[in-house]
């Protein structure tokens, strides 16, 4: 095509990160075709036919072949086969057109409501092509045309939507009874009454209509199906059941009073129709194991809720009791810990505390050991300065560093020996700033 | 084609052909003009829908228009609406509408008639074919007479549900006529690619409803039209509203108003109503034009004269049961196709019937307003309904008669004919390469018969830049919005003294509908990379007879592309 279609919403952004070799990605395939007869018309077709045919020539394997699978669009009119005519219908009067079946008629028997305009239209025309009085004429037979005109009749009506609504609303052939007491003995509950409601359903103008379900319908549409039934908006009316009203214009109040008559007559047929529906659901309901079912498991349901939640209750006590006794447990634990702790402390500080004595009478033993720094007896007042500048050292001293002093001392008895520890200790305590150069003469 | 062996053919030089629609009701006679305009061709009567009946009164033939009035005074040696009975056996066709000419009968494996066809009492038995063969060489020689040169070829239009033998019939009848058949083609196609034959028109994918409503019969044909090539996809055959019943509502009508000044029904006596019907078609016709037609026959019925008129809207009510008939039959072949009224593009309304303007305007109301509905009263350059056929035909004639027989037999066999059809649309993403929220935009149309090629331009970013090609498979989808519920009237309804009519959902408010594209399969990605400020993508996409397809893509105007390949499913 020469003109190419102009698309003006814009193609996206190339997503980051994208990349594919030569910048295409097959991701997937066309879904499969469908087989086509294309019509052998028109300029373009011959197109297609000289690239189809190539020169080749085709045979009659090669039709039959190509006709296949070819997708069909006219119906097969053979494959509809109306069903036997009772002779009974077949000497039937059109005058009595308002008692007759016009789906059996019509050979429509088993499809009634539930038949297409299109079947309908199939169906009429099938019994045209038998029953035409034309056709008998000809073929010398002088049967009359009553049950021809019993199919235009049945025709005329079905092909009225206004007209086959009446009629459905009153074909009774369509309906089906609800189940006997006896019939539900025997089990099928849930077939007998869907099959009840099926037909039901065909009244409602809402379409689709739930299902009845069976055994193992949820709860949500078994109350559904309730709720649909006992609020169901039905199009089903009786003006099919009217009597005659007379079609001339001189019976006026004649013809005014079976109007009101018929009126009347379909609103009651109507109302009763209501009730006989809700009654029909009343008794499915009643008879229906699934609602008792839902019943006790609702009511189960509650029971079960209350055990749970009194059993809440008492394991909620339970749990605070053992909270607190936790709770208490946990103190005592705690200050039972404590005090152990404060007990163990003490005994470390106590041993400490003897540790520095030791370490401490280890100090001043090895002054006494070093003779004081002096030779010969040490005069009083050598030993006063030397034990005073001991002291004063040791009071600069922590525990630790004591004991790091008295291990270096221990042992030792030479003076010499002594003093030069001492002196060490000393030199170190100035260079950490602890006393003062010359404060410390004895040591020094 | 069904011609086999039938015949061996003019030479393609030898051949002066012509296009021929032969309906129950009427047939017509059309020719291309030197500029290959097809003009439908008026017989020595001056009509161009010609009567198909053949009257006879003391051994001389008349036809069409002249015959029709010979139903009135001679309806036992009046053939009508025979041309369904070709190819069939007796038990399986209608004879409903001949009840007011010559009946049909049984006779040997076919249908005949009982005439009397010659000067003189005798009467003689004449097959259906034998009918059909003697009013196509009358068709053959107003022709002749027309185009001053010795037509002896011919394309004729049938219905889509003609079946091999109905085929066969009808191509022997017409070579007993002196007339080659060069093609039977489809009445619904003939009327399409009359329209699309139209200098104006431009091939494009669409899809079309064809409602061809006759005299006695309404078929109604969808459609694909892909590239210029047809499929059809769903039809519908209807025998219970067509021209004829409207007809019969309009002589109820009258009759009825005849009865009230009269004392007898004009229906109950065989040449009243004769009278009765002819008229009532002339009003129906007439009605088609004006807004009020008149009625008038002499001597109805007991010597009385009667006289009356009828106004559109008065024949609208009364006829309404039908309208809606065509409606709902319309409708209905529409979801045969699996298609809803949205998706399709155009409506032709063709066949006699068709001129009705009710008919155009629920059509109009019926489909969307994009749809294009070809009718005279809703389209002033439509073309005449009743004309669609010979037109169309006449045109296939001037394309296929130069090619020799075999030719064409070759070129309308099955194992050319048949080939596959996308099942879903193929298109590209825009806005976004995310499937939920992408746009989806088709560039290939669901039902285009493959090998198939379309090219698409999409823009860019408003700035350019690099882009993604995303292809995929879309399907069509009707969006529903139901709108704001009316609070519900309670209980029962209030039917007093009016019927309850059956349409009382008129005033609800409708559900909105639309048409909207699924995403399905991802098919590719394809990088377009740097497309300047204001720059627009070429996507191609090139489906093969297999389903491979092939796919490019190149900024418009720029070198080189991205081209790449999916393999057949
Ligand atoms: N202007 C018109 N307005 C309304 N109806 C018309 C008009 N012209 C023709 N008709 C009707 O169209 C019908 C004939 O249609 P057409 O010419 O298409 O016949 P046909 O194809 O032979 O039909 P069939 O095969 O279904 O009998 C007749 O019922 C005729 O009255």
């Amino acid at each position: 095509m020469a003109t190419h279609t102009q698309v003006s919403l814009p193609l996206p952004f190339l997503p980051e990160g994208w990349s594919a070799e030569k910048d295409f990605k097959a991701i997937g395939s066309l879904t499969a075709a469908t087989q086509r007869s294309i019509e052998p018309v028109g300029p373009h077709f011959l197109a297609h036919a000289r690239r189809a045919r190539h020169k080749r020539t085709f045979s009659e394997d090669d039709r039959i072949q190509a006709q296949e699978n070819v997708k069909k669009v006219e119906d097969d009119d053979a494959g509809e086969i109306s069903e036997p005519e009772d002779p009974m219908m077949l000497s039937r009067d059109a005058k009595d057109w308002k008692s007759q079946d016009h789906y059996a008629v019509l050979g429509l028997s088993k499809h009634r409501f539930r038949a297409t305009e299109e079947q309908i239209k199939r169906a009429h025309r099938k019994k045209v092509l038998r029953h035409h009085p034309d056709k008998k004429a000809a073929a010398g037979s002088t049967e009359d045309d009553s049950f021809f005109k019993c199919i235009q009749k049945a025709t005329e009506i079905l092909l009225d939507p206004v007209k086959r609504r009446q009629y459905d609303s009153v074909d009774e052939h369509a309906d089906v009874e609800p189940p006997t007491k006896k019939q539900l003995k025997e089990g099928k509950f849930y077939k007998l009454w869907s099959n009840v409601f099926k037909a039901e359903g065909r009244f409602s103008r809402v379409q689709p209509v739930p299902k009845f379900g069976d055994e193992n319908s949820a709860q949500e549409d078994v109350e559904n199906f309730y709720n649909f039934f006992y609020n169901f908006d039905s199009w089903r009316s009786f003006e099919y059941q009217d009597e005659d009203v007379p079609d001339d214009n001189e019976n006026r109040d004649q013809k005014r009073h079976m109007e009101r008559k018929n009126n009347n007559a379909r609103k009651k047929k109507k109302n009763e129709d209501v009730a006989r529906l809700r009654k029909l659901v009343d008794d499915a309901m009643a008879g229906d194991e699934r609602i008792k079912k839902f019943r006790q498991a609702a009511s189960a349901n509650k029971n079960k809720k209350r055990l749970e939640k009194e059993a809440a209750e008492k394991k909620a006590i339970e749990d605070a009791k053992a909270a607190k006794e936790a709770e208490a447990k946990a103190a005592k634990e705690a200050e039972e810990k404590a005090k152990a702790e404060k007990e163990s402390g003490k005994k470390a500080k106590e041993a400490a505390k003897t540790a520095v004595k030791k370490n401490r009478r280890v100090l001043k033993g090895s002054v006494k050991d070093a003779n004081y720094f002096v030779s010969g007896d040490a005069p009083a007042s050598a030993i006063d300065s030397v034990l005073n500048d001991v002291e004063l050292v040791q009071g600069k001293l922590d525990a630790e560093e004591t004991a790091a002093l008295a291990g270096k001392l221990n042992g030792l008895k030479i003076a010499d020996e002594i003093k030069g520890v001492w002196s060490g200790e000393v030199k170190r305590l100035i260079g950490a700033g602890k006393i003062k150069d010359g404060e410390v003469k004895t040591l020094a | 084609m069904a011609a086999e062996g039938q015949t061996t053919g003019t030479a393609p030089g030898e051949r002066h052909a012509i296009g021929i629609s032969f309906g129950n009701s009427n047939s017509s006679i059309a020719y291309t003009t030197t500029e290959d305009k097809a003009e439908v061709i008026a017989n020595e009567d001056g009509d161009r829908q010609i009567p198909s009946i053949l009257s006879y009164v003391d051994g001389e033939e008349y036809n069409g228009q002249q015959a029709k009035q010979q139903l009135i005074r001679n309806s036992k040696n009046t053939v009508a609406y025979f041309r369904d009975f070709l190819g069939k056996d007796f038990k399986s066709i209608d004879p409903s509408h001949c009840h007011a000419s010559a009946h049909p009968k049984e006779f040997e494996s076919t249908v005949a008639f009982e005439i009397q066809d010659k000067e003189g009492d005798e009467r003689s038995t004449v097959t259906v074919s034998e009918i059909t063969t003697r009013n196509l060489k009358r068709l053959a020689q107003s022709a002749t007479d027309f185009t001053g040169k010795q037509v002896n070829s011919a394309v004729i239009t049938v219905p889509t549900d003609f079946s091999e033998k109905q085929k066969e019939a009808l191509t022997k009848a017409a070579n007993d006529a002196g007339l080659e058949v060069l093609q039977l083609i489809h009445e619904p196609i003939a009327a399409l690619l009359a329209y699309d034959a139209r200098p104006e028109s431009k091939v494009s994918d669409k899809t079309v409803v064809v409602a061809d409503l006759g005299g006695t019969r309404s078929d109604v044909a969808v459609i694909a039209s892909r590239g210029g090539m047809y499929t059809i996809l769903a039809t519908a055959h209807d025998y219970e509203f067509a021209g004829v019943q409207m007809d019969k509502v309009l002589m109820d009508h009258f009759a009825k108003e005849f009865i009230k000044w009269n004392t007898t029904d004009p229906r109950e006596n065989d040449r009243s109503l004769a009278k009765l019907k002819l008229e009532a078609e002339a009003t129906k016709k007439a009605l088609s034009i004006g807004t009020n037609a008149n009625f008038s026959v002499e001597s109805l019925a007991e010597g009385a004269d009667f006289a009356s008129t009828i106004n559109r809207l008065r024949y609208e009510t009364i006829a309404r049961k039908i309208f809606d008939g065509f409606n709902r039959l319309i409708e209905g072949v529409v979801k045969k196709a699996g298609l809803d009224v949205l998706e399709i593009d155009e409506v032709i309304l063709s066949g006699g019937t068709s001129h009705t303007p009710k008919i155009a305007s629920n059509m109009r109301s019926i489909f969307a307003e994009s749809t294009t509905i070809l009718a005279p009263s809703t389209t002033p350059t439509a073309i005449n309904p009743s004309e669609l056929q010979a037109r169309g035909a006449a045109l296939q004639a001037s394309l296929i008669q130069e090619y020799e027989k075999e030719d064409i037999e070759q070129s309308t066999h099955p194992a050319v004919t048949t080939v596959k059809h996308l099942s879903n649309a193929i298109g590209v993403l825009s806005i976004t390469g995310d499937e939920s929220r992408g746009v989806f935009t088709p560039i290939i149309s669901a039902e285009t018969a493959v090998p198939a090629r379309r090219t698409i331009h999409i823009n860019s970013p408003k700035d350019g830049g690099d882009v993604l090609v995303k292809i995929v498979e879309g399907g069509s989808h009707i969006k529903v919005t139901k709108p704001e519920p009316k609070p519900k009237t309670n209980g029962e309804k209030n039917d007093g003294e009016e019927d309850e009519d059956e349409d009382d959902s008129d005033d609800d408010p409708e559900d909105v509908r639309e048409k909207v594209w699924k995403v399905g399969n991802v098919l590719a990605e394809a990088a377009v990379k740097g497309v300047k400020k204001g720059g627009k993508v070429e996507v191609m996409i090139n489906v093969a007879g297999d389903l491979a397809v092939t796919v490019t893509c190149r900024e418009v105007g720029g070198k080189g592309g991205v081209r790449g390949n999916l393999s057949a499913p």
